[in-house]
Parts: C-alpha cells; sequence; structure tokens
C-alpha cells in the first residue's frame, strides 16, 4: 500500500519472552487443551498493514487480552488499535479472524473485538467482524485475501 | 415429551451450507452454499439422494434458492451479484434466466404467494421488485432503499402481495405497492432488535410476523389495521406493526433462520450456538400479549452454526437444517 500509514510513527514495545515447554506439555500421553499463551502464540507474529512490525510489537494483541474456554468451544480475543482513528481496524480483526479460523479446530467459535474505548467507531467494527457472511463474502476477495495473508505469514 | 428425532445426516456441499428449501410439495427439496453448487435432493425408498447438481450458474457463494409456489421454478442468490432462474422445460434443470442489477452481494430471493413477483435484496443495501413479463422474462419492477445497511433477508407476505426485509441496520420494513401509480413503497419500518435482523417469517394469517436477529432475541409483531379494536394508532390507513413478545434468555449466540410452521404454528430457530429450538404458544395466550414456550432444545444439532431452519410444507413435522460443516439433516419432530 502506497499511502501514508495513519499512524506515522508507532510506539513499539519490547516483544514477550518464547514460551516455556513444560515437562506434561512433552507428555505424549498428557491431553493439552488450548490455552491463551498458545492463542496468542497464533496471531502475535501478525504483521502490521502499515509497518513492519508485529501485532505483538505494537502491543495490538496481548495475551491477557485473550480469553479460552476448551468447555465451551469459545476464543475471545480483543486488540488494541495503536490509535482511535486506525482505518486500518477492521483489516486487521480480519487478520486475526482468519489466522484462527485456519488454525484452530472447527468447534471453536472466534470472537474477535475491538478493545473497549480503544477505537472511535468500536461498535461498528466489532459488528462488521461478528457478522460471519460479510466475512466470508470479504474472504471471496482475491485483493483483500492477499492483503490477509501477507499479514498473517508473519 | 417433545422431541426432534434425526431422521437423516445428508453430505455433498464443500463448506459452509447456507440454505434448504423445500419444493411446494415437499418431497424434493434444494440446499445450497460456499461451494457454488445447488444440489436437489428427493425421497427414494425412504431415504432423501441428489438426483441433480446444478453448476455453473455462479461465480460466488450461493446464499439462498427459492422455490417458485408452482414449484417449476427455482430461485438462487448469490454472492456475484446475480440471481438465477433455473427451470426444467427442456427436461432438465437449466439456468434461462439471470437477474442482474445489484452492486455486489445478493443476500436473498423470494417469490410472491401468485409466483408472479419475485423479490431480491443484498449487501448494495438495496431491495428489488421483478415482475414475471413472460417467458424467461423478467422486469425490474423498483428499487427500493428505504434501509441504509446490507438487506439480509426478504419475505413476502403469504397470500397478499406485501413484502417484508430484515437488515444489518437492526429493522425490519414493510412494502406494497400504491395502486395509484404503481410504485412500490416502505409502508412500515419495525423498530426494536438492537443488532442485526438476519429473518423472519410470517405466521399463515399474515398478521403477526416473527423476526429473529444478533441480539439473541426472537419477537413477534401483530398487525394492527385501521380502526382495530384494541384501539392503536393508525395514520395514513396504513396497518401499524407492534412487538406484542420477545423471547429472551433462550438464545446464547446469534440467530440466524427462524421457520413458522403454516400448519402446525410451531416455530423453530437456528441458532449460532449448534442448537435447534422449537417453540410453541401456550393455549391460553393473549393475542394482543402472546406467550411461547420453548418445547424442544436439540443441543448439538450441528457440530457448527445453524444456518437454517425450513419446516416441510405439507406439515408432516419433518424439519430440514444445514450447517457451516458442510451438513444437512433432517428431522423429524414429536410432541
Amino acid at each position: 500500500m502506497s499511502k501514508i500509514a495513519d499512524n506515522i510513527n508507532p510506539h513499539v514495545y519490547e516483544k514477550n519472552s518464547e514460551r516455556e515447554v513444560t515437562s506434561t506439555e512433552l507428555d505424549e500421553d498428557m491431553e493439552d487443551e488450548f490455552d491463551e499463551r498458545e492463542i496468542y502464540d497464533l496471531i502475535r507474529n501478525i504483521n502490521d498493514p502499515e509497518h513492519p512490525l508485529t501485532l505483538e510489537d505494537l502491543r495490538v494483541v496481548e495475551e491477557s487480552n485473550i480469553v479460552v474456554n476448551n468447555k465451551e468451544n469459545t476464543v475471545d480475543v480483543t486488540f488494541t488499535p495503536t490509535i482511535p482513528h486506525c482505518s486500518m481496524a477492521t483489516l486487521i480483526g480480519l487478520s486475526i479472524r482468519v489466522q484462527l479460523l485456519r488454525a484452530l479446530p472447527s468447534r471453536f467459535k472466534v470472537t474477535v473485538r475491538v478493545t473497549e474505548g480503544s477505537h472511535a467507531s468500536e461498535h461498528a467494527v466489532n459488528k462488521q467482524l461478528a457478522d460471519k457472511e460479510r466475512v466470508a463474502a470479504a474472504l471471496e476477495n482475491n485483493n483483500l485475501v492477499q492483503i490477509i495473508n501477507q499479514c498473517v505469514a508473519g | 415429551m417433545a422431541k426432534l428425532e434425526l431422521m437423516q445426516s445428508l453430505n455433498g456441499h464443500k463448506g459452509i451450507v447456507w440454505n434448504v428449501s423445500w419444493h411446494p410439495l415437499g418431497k424434493i427439496f434444494a440446499s445450497c452454499g460456499e461451494d457454488k453448487i445447488i444440489k436437489l435432493w428427493s425421497n427414494e425408498c425412504q431415504e432423501y439422494t441428489t438426483k441433480t447438481v446444478l453448476v455453473d450458474g455462479h461465480q460466488r457463494t450461493i446464499r439462498e434458492v427459492a422455490w417458485s409456489p408452482c414449484g417449476n421454478f427455482l430461485a438462487s442468490a448469490s454472492f456475484d451479484a446475480t440471481t438465477a432462474i433455473w427451470d426444467k422445460k427442456s427436461g432438465q434443470f437449466e439456468c434461462n434466466a439471470t437477474l442482474e442489477g445489484h452492486e455486489n452481494e445478493v443476500k436473498s430471493v423470494a417469490w410472491s404467494p401468485s409466483g408472479q413477483l419475485l423479490a431480491t435484496c443484498g449487501r448494495d443495501k438495496s431491495v428489488w421488485v421483478w415482475e414475471v413479463a413472460g417467458e424467461d422474462e423478467y422486469e425490474c419492477e423498483s428499487v427500493l432503499n428505504a434501509h441504509n445497511q446490507d438487506v439480509k433477508k426478504v419475505v413476502w407476505h403469504p397470500t397478499l402481495d406485501i413484502l417484508a426485509s430484515a437488515s444489518y441496520d437492526n429493522t425490519v420494513k414493510m412494502y406494497k405497492e400504491d395502486p395509484a401509480d404503481n410504485d412500490w413503497t416502505c409502508i412500515a419500518t419495525l423498530i426494536s432488535h438492537e443488532s442485526t435482523v438476519w429473518s423472519l417469517a410470517f405466521d399463515k394469517t399474515g398478521e403477526r410476523l416473527a423476526t429473529c436477529s444478533d441480539d439473541r432475541t426472537v419477537k413477534i409483531w401483530k398487525e394492527y389495521k385501521p380502526d382495530n379494536q384494541e384501539g392503536v394508532m393508525v395514520v395514513d390507513r396504513d396497518s401499524v406493526w407492534k412487538c406484542v413478545c420477545t423471547l429472551s434468555g433462550f438464545h446464547t449466540r446469534c440467530i440466524y433462520d427462524i421457520a413458522w410452521c403454516h400448519k402446525t404454528g410451531l416455530l423453530a430457530t437456528a441458532c449460532g450456538d449448534d442448537i435447534i429450538r422449537i417453540f410453541k404458544e401456550a393455549e391460553d395466550s393473549d393475542p394482543n400479549a402472546p406467550t411461547f414456550e420453548l418445547i424442544c432444545t436439540k443441543l448439538d444439532a450441528h457440530s457448527q452454526d445453524v444456518n437454517c431452519v425450513k419446516w416441510n410444507p405439507t406439515g408432516n413435522q419433518e424439519l430440514l437444517s444445514c450447517s457451516d460443516n458442510g451438513e444437512i439433516k433432517l428431522w423429524k419432530f414429536t410432541e
């Protein structure tokens, strides 16, 4: 994209440490349930659409903003756009949704939302991201899928 | 004890199955989805099997299929911005007309009770009314821009040429033709839902309407005609529709579809929590404040979102449903 970024000089945060693999996780006989850290690892390296930085670098996604409920098969992610007028918010949310749709078993219901109070059009962005018909239609748009794939490639 | 018993599980689509539609005689149905094909299923030897597959009609997802009241035509609405009309005049099903005009995704298509009119709606916020003008000819009668967001569903009144539409703008609107100038106008706006209205269904009289929404409620609306006994104010001689009942607390996620059986009066809902629910009106129900009871909850009806529910039009208590995981299921309801 050749347009000037919405947020020209975003704050870049320090990366989190890599996940520590515990002995129970290495034990093939133990059943590992999905947890917040695992979801975080799936989305932290998604690229920002405007900057050569990841969603982790910009603190758009944080482990503490992820809730996994294995019993109810739900994954709820909230993300925080770098500025309240970010025009890329829907695209970022869509990239997170696509990555989780592809990576998680189909039994999971994934909800992706903007962190409360972090965006001027919070309600409109959330409604758009929650509408699976519009998401399905968006994912039939090759140009858009290409952009999302570039973001997700990490 | 009321129960929904699985008669048959039908696989044959790849990806999301968005919609299923019974033929008016209730022995054949059509299905459509993400894989851009339409399948026609018919009942042979107590089981439904695919007799016909309609391919190459659409370039993108097929969102809805609808049979004409005579059962000779099938209309399909697609994300490719077109609506195709299929018929069997040559002996096998062929697409003999394509309705173009919507700017982008067509979300729904419906035939009027006479079969002389068709309605389509879509992402471009508009509702189109088409007239059957002759063999394989369809003329646009009206483009209605009453909604200010994506229009999800169009449904005709069961006996009159009155059209209802449901939208992402949280409202339902009704339209009819003004005999003075043959122009279609919006005659009512139904406001009460707090999020997208995904679907709607008239009861057999057409004097009541059920709507379902992303706000996780079902609402029942009643028509109050001019000079009604209840004393509800009616201006301009057009009926007023009032929400007389809200079913809340029953659904845990978005409700994608609702079906109101014209024979039994039972209401079925398709929900994003994978559950099919059946509601029945209480016997002592007050017409101006009706009571509906949840009489059946089919947990894990599908392993993913339920997108559509349809009662068999013959009233034999068969129910069709379809889901995101490519499955179609046929159920038998017993009370």
